[in-house]
């Protein structure tokens, strides 16, 4: 999204005059039309624009909400089940912001994952990978903070367990606990100054966005066989070839968002935060929102102290570590291949690390007792040894495949129909 | 190809984790049986007669313990009762409103905007009533028990409670019961302060139906399920439309990706 760009001749009287002035209709027309885009792109690049309208829809629902919600620990519980009851199609809007929650991570990971998998982390991609790291934490604050509003029983035992997690850091702990807390207890100046943030870090990501789509038309788009652009045989301009495809991507993803928010709307929820917020009743499982299940599970797998240092504060730096380490991704995977369709040896050891993101998510849902503590501990050396080992150690020993010489010879001309892998192998 | 059965691959594996780790959840305590009730499902609806007689078994035996704070008298016109009927129900109840002019709280008739009295003033009166255990409000009680009120394979809320209602027996042999606990095949941990209050005939059923144990229990769950979310079967017919537009909108927009990709590739 480069000021200075292409200026355009525009037929329309009123719109060359503005854009004269401020060339806003020439950026949108550089960006969303004409902005070359790699023409193999498959459809798990749909979900960068998935994320960006699942992020247009929480806003537009939260606001709403936020008309009728009242953020005091003794009402809170209240106001939104009056939203759910007396507001007209307040249950709609609540659904479809705590359904938004559960399927922003969704798209998020899985737009992560295809990253992960095409290489899309390494140069020059560098900055908009990390960017897109920041996205993450933000989001994951701000699901956080969300999920404490409706004060029930998971709500605040969730963000007491959460939040207590700070005392584990040596001689400020207990202070900056209290600090965050405005009190002794997570009580109502902790529900305030939550909802005041929870307010506030989406439109921080927002912003944080278009810095990502920024560095992204700047790199421009990797596609699915890791290679650069060589030329405008390579390309489609964006509009129409891509907000279509983005269009029909967003009718299948609608689909699936909106059976739950009708059918099923509470299943990503926990039944016990339909109880209101009690200090002092513990629930027998303390279970945090799906979407953090795997980081849970790692800061559960600490079990044992090393050194001065004791198990929870280990945790709690492992669990941390586990989305800091993505910044640093680009620098350990070095090999120069980006996209894992030419990386024979690369390939099993990504399915493993999937699936091993999904035993972790599993391990969180589950008391740490028994065979989860060791298979959670497993999965945690897993997570790490994949970037700290397995992908530099890659980048040394791995023979990579030939890769095509251009997007276009290996996905046009001589072959129709035939596959880009299908010339490489 | 290979690569579609990587995929297809990796989340069998996946599947079979998840399914695996399954049996372990359900450990933690008896699980009710899963019933046949006409509000389950995309098209589920709430049977009126039901609604109604669930409404005499919570007002006639439950009420004396339970309250039902997000239910008013106004909300009862969704259980089928026409707004002349409510008003007469809530004209036979009692609200505390105030203060008048000399500051003083007093008693009204209630109106059909005002919530259902609850039975005790505060949650330390319902403890002493009830040896020392709190009765809990009944308003969302299907939503806040496991699986809640949809669930496409697990136990609801409803079935849960059900199965509570009708799960009294004796102690098994061995078995401590303390002082005023009944044996409940379905509570976590077998004891329950509520005592069996269900029983055949216990209410007489003002449209006729005969009101054995399990036909009190039925109708008080369906009624319990429409509290807890009196809007379920609006948000379900509203659900069917939209899902049938976009199905209409997505394959039109699929037609049209297809039209305008034909000279791409
Ligand atoms: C005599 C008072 C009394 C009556 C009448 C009564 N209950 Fe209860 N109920 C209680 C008490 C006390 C508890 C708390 C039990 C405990 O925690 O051990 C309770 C608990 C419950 C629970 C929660 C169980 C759980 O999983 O925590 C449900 C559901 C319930 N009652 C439903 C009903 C229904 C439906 C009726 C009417 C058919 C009813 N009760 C009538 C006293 C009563
Ligand atoms: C609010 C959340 C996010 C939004 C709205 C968003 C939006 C987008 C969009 C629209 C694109 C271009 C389309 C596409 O490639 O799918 C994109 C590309 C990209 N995003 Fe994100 N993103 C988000 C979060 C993230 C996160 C959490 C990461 C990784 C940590 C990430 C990493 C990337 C990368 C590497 C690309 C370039 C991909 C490529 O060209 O191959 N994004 N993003």
């Amino acid at each position: 999204m480069a000021g200075k760009g292409t200026t355009y001749e525009w037929q329309n009287g009123a719109v060359a005059w503005f854009d004269r002035r401020l060339p806003i209709f020439s950026m949108m027309r550089t960006e969303l039309v004409d902005y070359p885009t790699p023409r193999n792109l498959n459809y798990w690049w749909n979900f960068g624009s998935l994320a960006g309208i699942i992020r247009v829809i929480k806003i537009g629902t939260g606001v709403m909400l936020a008309m009728h919600y009242t953020p005091h620990a003794d009402h809170a519980f209240d106001s939104v089940e009056r939203i759910m009851r007396d507001v007209n199609y307040g249950w709609l809007l609540r659904y479809m912001h705590m359904n938004g929650a559960s399927m922003f991570f969704v798209v998020v990971y899985i737009h992560m994952f295809r990253g992960l998998y095409y290489g899309s982390y390494k140069s020059p991609r560098e900055v908009l990978w990390g960017l897109g790291v920041i996205i993450l934490l933000l989001m994951m604050a701000t699901a956080f903070m969300g999920y404490v509003l409706p004060w029930g029983q998971m709500s605040f035992w969730g963000a007491t367990v959460i939040t207590n997690l700070f005392s584990a850091i040596p001689l400020v702990g207990e202070s900056i606990v209290q600090w965050l807390w405005g009190g002794f207890t997570v009580d109502n100046p902790t529900l305030n100054r939550f909802f005041s943030l929870h307010y506030l870090l989406p439109f921080l990501i927002f912003g944080v966005v278009f810095l990502h789509l920024w560095a992204l038309h700047i790199s421009k788009s990797n596609n699915p066989l890791g290679i650069d652009i060589k030329g405008p045989q390579d390309t489609l301009p964006f509009t129409p070839y891509f907000t279509i495809k983005d269009l029909f991507g967003l009718g299948v993803f609608l689909i699936i968002y909106l059976f739950f928010v009708f059918f099923a709307p509470n299943f990503f929820g926990e039944p016990d935060n339909y109880i209101k917020a009690n200090p002092l009743v513990t629930p027998p499982h303390i279970v945090p929102e799906w979407y953090f299940l795997p980081f849970y599970a790692i800061l559960r797998a600490i079990t044992f102290d090393i050194w001065f240092l004791s198990a929870k504060l280990l945790g709690v730096i492992a669990m941390f570590a586990a989305v800091l380490i993505l910044f640093f991704l680009p620098w350990l995977d070095r090999s120069p291949v980006r996209s894992g369709r030419f990386r024979p040896l690369f390939k099993p050891f990504f399915w493993l690390f999937a699936a091993n993101c999904i035993l972790l998510g599993v391990v969180g849902a589950k008391p740490p007792e028994g065979n989860w503590i060791w298979i959670g501990q497993l999965a945690t050396a897993y997570y790490f040894a994949y970037f700290l080992i397995i992908l530099p150690l890659l980048s040394i020993i791995e023979r990579p495949l030939p890769l095509p010489s251009s997007i276009s010879t290996a996905v046009t001309a001589m072959g129709i129909g035939v596959p880009a892998r299908g010339v490489a192998e | 190809m290979t690569r579609l059965r990587t995929i297809a691959r990796g989340m069998a594996a996946t599947l079979a984790v998840i399914l695996l780790a399954n049996p372990a959840l359900a450990a933690g305590g008896v699980e009710a049986p899963r019933q046949q009730w006409g509000f389950n499902g995309i098209f589920g609806t709430f049977d009126r007669g039901a609604l109604q007689r669930g409404w005499q078994v919570y007002r006639e035996v439950c009420a004396s313990c339970h309250s039902l704070e997000f239910i008013a008298f106004r909300n009862l016109e969704g259980i089928g009762l026409t707004p002349e009927q409510v008003a007469a129900i809530a004209g036979e109840f009692e609200v505390q409103a105030g203060p008048n002019d000399e500051g003083e709280m007093y008693m009204r008739r209630a109106i059909p905007p005002d919530r259902l009295p609850k039975p005790f003033p505060n949650a330390a009166a319902a403890r002493v009533a009830n040896n020392g255990a709190l009765p809990p409000d009944l308003s969302l009680i299907v939503e806040a028990r496991p699986f809640g009120m949809e669930s496409f394979y697990k136990p609801t809320g409803a079935d849960y409670v059900y199965a509570l209602l009708t799960g009294y027996h004796e102690p098994p042999e061995g078995f401590v019961l303390g002082a005023g606990m009944y044996y409940n095949e379905y509570f976590p941990g077998h004891q329950i302060a509520m005592p069996p209050i269900l029983n055949d005939g216990g209410v007489t059923y003002v449209d006729g139906t005969e009101a054995t144990q399990s036909q009190q229990a039925r109708d008080v769950v369906t009624f319990l399920t429409w509290a807890a979310e009196p809007n379920l079967e609006e948000r379900r017919q509203m659900g069917v439309g939209v899902t049938l537009f976009l199905i209409v909108l997505t394959a039109f927009l699929y037609a049209t990706k297809r039209k305008i990709w034909a000279d791409a590739h």
